[in-house]
């Protein structure tokens, strides 16, 4: 507590310095400055983009975490990071990529994309846009936050009972777990709504379901998936709190309960989560293939029923990852069936994306090398997933290297090569500067090669009998060379992350401004400037087909018709409310991890009422930006 | 014996495998999925290769069109063709979304068949049966029917059928013999059941393969499984009585595993249990990780953590050495 005031009152200074001293426009300037309208932002646009950034920070974190994991593991008998220690850190990397990284990322390209595909001014509930943010921020920091106030969780990224119960894992570390992804987790769920909403109200005229870009088709479904999946996981988070905290015994089998049902809830949770962070790199695949194919997306429609249906699948089989729980070949077999259902549905997206190339005039751009690598190594992921759909086989590879290859063939592979796709992609859309050609095309190819290597001899690990979350390993058993490997293609992703770093970097300081439609786009994005007005579209455009950009620059069109005159705009206006719930969470976050009579969870909870009340009751009905304003906007873009 | 028919199945695997085997494994202890010894472990195997063909068949297809379409239909400099923007070809749509169905058919009938068969507890009347108990971080073996108890070996008649009987005490934990057998898990308040057999002897590594807390990573078990003679003589060991206490040292060895180690070894106190020592002299591993001689036993003795992170023994680094070699004598002694 007393470490946090010190924190505070340091930033207060420092804004102080930065700001130019306390006087009466502190206020005034503070209002005016670049990081206030940041922290304050309604904008999706700008939304995206603290998404896109922070979760990408996250990611460098998860990234150095997995780093220190390999280098424990180069040789045999390493006392590097032994112990408790390696658990700290296979714990914080998992649930750092998954729910600090890869989701957030995904956040950031629907924040960034969606509305604009859809001819939006923005998404439906701005303000709940900025709260999921800072939810999500508020939580990421305070599970990080462990590593200095009393060690990090090290119980799995699974967190499995009873090992994550105070018996096991005394001290604060499963606590910043279970706080964190409960804060972090309301966060996504109102994410997921605010998007479900945007997606069926906010469609520019004449955008008929079946004419939306699959990009958008994909964030609609993961919304749905995050609104069914999330709530478990919370249910579960919450009952693991009440175990810990207030000595309820849901999970302890000594008074009656059960460590099942924690993996039961978990996995409900987990195995559409991983549909969620993979469907939107389907969709990244889809617009990006497409684009640099020169053609219309092969079967759109088998696509799109692809999608549902894996998204439907997908909780159908979450006993998938408790084969070996014991609980009979009856419910193993009945899982493993639906298992193997989905490989239809992701096949079918495979075999389209190849018939979307077939036929086109491929340009081999960053972005479509990112999906070109995407195809094999996500197929492998795919191979190895309807392996792993048979039980007596998933004995010997469950939580096995076996299995963390896999994950990672279709995590690093399908998400993450997405991610960076999605980024070269809309960098100019986002950022207004392109992203350089040639730095990019080292970063794939680094990216590629190291992911490989790294991952591909972890197959046979597993194969030759290393368990998963082993911080050692005996000489001479046949796992030193394949280690040794593995830890050396490290090396090529560490480079590839930094070429991207520099490429960032690069992007900021010498690129020129982009153009609209650098890529000669297909969907509604393209048509407006990079980055677009605040209010993105000056007249809302009528769609008159799939792809509609293309549809009309093929029709000899240079900007999309409008649906409406030129009228005075309505847009929401910034808040502070939305970071000041998310503080309140934090500090009440930290006040039950405490415990001590939880005067600061007490303390935080009241802020966040208290923010709740203000937003109520406030009369601000926004702002509006009339046609002579957009008109000189205008000008200034084409001049 | 391996047969011929199963042989061809594992022919691809080791293809790819010829490089990452050759030379590697140089010790007697087995551990490979690929390898096994066990008839649980070969019908394991059996379905790993065929869904890895099946698979590897639609991986040559993506591959091949793939590879076809990257170089056909690349982008040539000068020349600005607009492709035919298509729509889609239901044929083709539904080709590939029958093929994938009936070879998932052919996949999942197998593996009914297998999941159901491997879950039926063995029926033969020689079967034994082996009540496992995992605990932080060792294994606790008990022949119920024998009266034998043990921990870190499980000592197994080959040929024979072994019943085990999975009990969990504290965390979960994962059992797993991966030249045998795949895993059951260890789940605290529920009983598992797993049939086990080796078809040869010899010495098969297990693992613990469920993140049950800082020494998961050391929590390993071994499988010796030797013919039915080695075994019963085995059996005829452990049930003897203990050897007697002769020299003066074992003897002042014994007064101080009375003073220091009884509490937890002998089960005299319910809560914090270690393994029983009774036979210790046999065993080949200290701690299921040190190889068996008095060097490492002292080392283990000094200071547990410093071997097996998270371990619940005390350290004995209060004895004087002389002590610690009595100690030493008399534990090498229980035979």
């Amino acid at each position: 507590m007393g470490t946090l005031i010190v924190l505070i009152v340091f930033a207060l200074f420092l804004t102080a310095i930065l700001t130019g001293g306390y006087n009466k426009t502190f206020l005034e300037r503070v209002k005016n400055s670049k990081v206030w309208d940041w922290l304050t932002t309604v904008d999706h646009k700008k939304i995206g983009i603290l998404y896109f950034l922070s979760g990408f920070f996250f990611f460098l974190v998860g990234g150095i975490e997995a780093l220190f994991m390999r280098l424990q593991l180069v040789v045999p008998h390493n006392d590097l990071f032994v112990g408790d220690t390696f658990n700290e850190l296979l714990t914080m990397h998992g649930t750092t990529m998954i729910f600090m990284a890869a989701m957030p990322m995904i956040f950031g390209l629907m924040n960034a994309v969606v509305p604009l595909q859809i001819g939006a001014r923005d998404v439906a509930f701005p303000f709940v846009n900025a709260l999921g943010f800072w939810l999500f921020f508020a939580g990421g920091l305070l599970m990080n936050l462990s590593w200095i106030f009393g060690g990090a969780p090290d119980a799995g990224w699974t967190s499995y009972t009873s090992l994550a119960l105070n018996n096991y894992s005394p001290g604060p570390g499963v606590d910043f777990y279970v706080l964190g992804l409960q804060i972090a987790g309301i966060g996504t769920l109102i994410g997921g709504l605010n998007f479900m909403a945007t997606i069926i109200n906010l469609r520019a005229p004449g955008m008929t379901f079946l004419r939306m870009p699959m990009f958008t088709w994909t964030s609609f479904v993961t919304s749905t998936i995050i609104l069914f999946a999330f709530p478990p996981l919370t249910v579960a988070l919450l009952l693991l709190m009440f175990d810990r905290l207030f000595g309820s015994h849901f999970f302890d089998y000594t008074m009656g309960g059960s460590a099942v049902i924690w993996e039961h809830l978990f996995w409900i949770f987990g195995h559409p989560e991983v549909y969620i962070v993979i469907l939107p790199a389907f969709g990244v695949m889809s617009e990006v293939i497409s684009t640099f194919s020169r053609k219309r997306l092969f079967g759109y429609t088998s696509m799109v029923f692809a999608t549902v249906l894996i998204a439907f699948l997908s909780f159908m089989v979450w006993v998938h990852h408790m084969f070996t729980v014991g609980l009979g070949p009856v419910s193993n077999s009945i899982f493993a069936v639906a298992t193997m259902a989905i490989a239809v549905p992701t096949g079918i997206k495979v075999f389209n994306w190849l018939f979307t190339m077939w036929g086109g005039e491929i340009r081999f751009t960053t972005a479509m090398l990112f999906a070109i690598g995407f195809i094999p190594t996500f197929v492998m992921g795919g191979m190895t997933g309807v392996m792993l759909a048979a039980p007596p086989a998933d004995f010997q590879y469950q939580d096995s290297y076996f299995v963390v290859a896999h994950f990672h063939y279709v995590l690093v592979g399908g998400t993450v090569m997405g991610l960076f796709a999605g980024a070269y992609y809309w960098w100019p859309k986002m950022f207004g500067k392109m992203l350089n050609e040639t730095i990019g095309k080292i970063h794939f190819w680094t990216f590629l090669i190291g992911f490989h290597l790294t991952f591909f001899p972890q197959h046979f690990l597993g194969l030759f009998g290393m368990p998963r979350r082993v911080f050692t390993y005996q000489p001479g058993m046949g796992l030193d060379s394949l280690n040794l490997i593995s830890t050396i293609g490290v090396v090529g992703m560490a480079i590839g992350t930094i070429a991207f770093l520099y490429n960032i970097y690069w992007s900021f300081k010498k690129a020129a401004p982009a153009p609209a439609d650098p890529w000669d786009g297909r969907t509604l994005e393209w048509a407006i400037s990079s980055p677009p007005p605040v209010y993105n579209f000056a007249q809302l455009p009528l769609v008159r087909g799939y792809d509609a950009w293309w549809m009309e620059k093929q029709a000899g069109n240079k900007s999309l018709p409008p649906a409406e005159p030129l009228g005075s705009i309505h847009m929401p206006s910034s808040s502070f409310i939305p970071i000041l719930m998310a503080l309140g969470f934090f500090i009440a976050g930290f006040g039950f991890i405490f415990r001590g009579d939880f005067v600061g969870a007490i303390i935080g909870l009241v802020l966040v009422i208290v923010c709740l009340f203000l937003r109520s009751f406030d009369r601000d009905h926004g702002y509006h930006i009339e046609p002579d304003e957009i008109e000189e906007t205008n000008k200034g873009v084409q001049a | 014996m391996v047969s011929r028919q199963r042989m061809w199945r594992v022919l691809p695997v080791f293809a790819l495998l010829a490089l990452a085997l050759s030379g590697c494994s140089n010790s007697k202890v087995e551990m490979n999925v690929l390898d096994p010894h066990g008839s649980a472990g070969e019908k394991q195997l059996d379905l790993i290769n065929w869904s890895f063909i099946l698979m590897l068949a639609v991986f040559a297809v993506v591959t091949t069109i793939y590879i076809y379409v990257l170089i056909r239909y690349r982008k040539r400099k000068g020349i600005d063709r607009m492709p035919e923007q298509v729509h889609g070809n239901t044929v083709l749509e539904i080709v590939w979304t029958v093929i994938p169905i009936i070879l998932l058919a052919i996949l999942a009938v197998p593996t009914v068949s297998t999941t159901f068969d491997l879950s039926e507890k063995p029926k033969t009347k020689d079967a034994i049966r082996v009540v496992v108990t995992g605990h932080q971080y060792w294994w606790e073996f008990e022949y119920p029917d024998l009266g034998i108890k043990t921990a870190q070996e499980l000592h197994i008649p080959v040929g024979r059928k072994v019943d085990l009987e999975i009990h969990g005490k504290d965390v979960l934990h994962s059992f797993w013999v991966p030249s045998l057998q795949g895993k059951t898990d260890v789940v605290p308040g529920r009983v598992n059941h797993m049939t086990l057999d080796a078809d040869k002897p010899g010495v098969y590594q297990g693992k613990c393969a469920e993140l049950c807390g800082a020494g998961h990573a050391l929590m390993d078990f071994k499988v010796i499984a030797s013919n039915d003679a080695d075994f019963n003589k085995w059996v005829a060991e452990m049930k003897a009585p203990p050897a007697p206490v002769t020299t003066a040292s074992e003897k002042k060895g014994e007064q101080l595993f009375q003073q220091n180690c009884m509490g937890c070894h002998a089960g005299i106190n319910p809560n914090v249990q270690g393994p029983d020592l009774n036979k210790f002299g046999t065993r080949t591993t200290i701690a299921g990780v040190l190889p068996h001689d008095e060097q490492h036993l002292k080392q283990w003795l000094h200071n547990p953590q410093a071997v097996k992170p998270g371990a619940l023994m005390p350290k004995i680094n209060y004895l004087q050495p002389d002590e610690i070699q009595a100690l030493t004598d008399y534990l090498m002694s229980r035979k």
